[in-house]
């Protein structure tokens, strides 16, 4: 059951990844892209990390993949006309990719031949025994890698404020803004008065 | 169990797709973004393969990070997007050649 679950997600994840990448609409990407990130949520289930597959649902799904498609609907791009060099880059890419991936099959082919040895860890970070995945995070988070943790925060931070200045516009009503400062400062005697002089005795002002 | 092996193939696949996804659309900026997307979710899948297999958490604690860095990265890459789109009305990355680099 478990073996065909793994092939399952992994031959959709490949497939949507495929598809990502090769859809003529971007639109169509990104909602392929959802699918992989599922199926990627879906193989960390199986490995016992469920903490990690929710975050992934929860942050790619919920944030990262609905920004894509926020922005894919949002710019009116002919997207026929950014096609246009799809052949002729094809080649190049074809053969880089077929390299990369023989070179990796390579590594894993190495380690199933026996010429490598992928090491044992010291306990010092071992899931919590009795424990669920999420504890055994919480734990290791909270402790030994809070700094870390804060920094990730402050990273958060600084994209949120910058991608926020990147875009604000200022104000472009034409009518103005409202200074409430200004409209505080102001005093009776630099206003206009209504005044009802007598007539031929002229205004003071 | 499922082998190592089999996480790592497929974490592989995805990895040489999220190149070629750069290769082919040099031109679509979006699709280049999904595509470092998808190189960096092969990266957190193979992290969280090995973690789990070695029993230390510190891989997933990894994973975590590189998802935090992904959600800025995708957040202020848009955000450029946006407005080189407001400015120049087009988002063909081909012809980006504003600041004469």
């Amino acid at each position: 059951m478990t073996v065909f679950a793994f092939y399952l997600f992994a031959a959709l994840m490949i497939a949507s990844a495929a598809f990502t990448i090769f859809a003529r609409n971007p639109v169509h990407s990104v909602l392929w892209l959802i699918l992989a990130f599922f199926n990627a949520a879906g193989l960390m289930v199986i490995v016992g990390a469920e903490f990690l597959a929710m975050l992934l649902v929860v942050v790619y799904v919920g944030a990262v993949a609905v920004l894509f498609l926020f922005v894919v609907m949002m710019l009116n791009i002919d997207y026929a006309e950014m096609r246009a060099g799809f052949m002729k880059n094809a080649p190049l890419g074809v053969a880089v990719a077929v390299i990369l991936l023989a070179e990796l099959v390579l590594g894993v082919g190495a380690y199933r031949a026996g010429a490598l040895d992928l090491g044992t860890p010291d306990g010092s970070a071992a899931p919590l025994v009795g424990e669920s995945n999420i504890e055994s995070i919480g734990a290791l988070l909270y402790g030994q890698y809070l700094f870390l943790f804060e920094v990730a925060g402050i990273i958060l931070l600084v994209a949120m404020i910058g991608a926020i200045v990147l875009t604000h516009r200022g104000n472009t009503n034409p009518r103005g803004m409202q200074d409430i400062g200004k409209q505080n400062r102001r005093r009776p005697e630099e206003a206009t008065r209504n005044v009802k002089p007598e007539i031929g005795q002229g205004v003071e002002l | 169990m499922i082998g190592i092996e089999h996480y790592v193939v497929v974490s592989s696949i995805i990895f040489v797709i999220g190149v070629l996804g750069i290769f082919l659309n040099r031109k679509n900026i979006i699709i280049i973004l999904m595509a470092i997307e998808l190189i960096l979710l092969s990266v957190n899948l193979n992290l969280v393969a090995f973690s789990a297999y070695l029993g230390d958490l510190t891989g997933q604690i990894f994973a975590m990070f590189v998802l935090t860095v992904a959600a800025a990265e995708a957040a202020i890459g848009l955000a450029i997007l946006v407005i080189y789109f407001r400015n120049r009305g087009t988002i063909a990355v081909d012809d980006v050649n504003r600041m004469k680099g």
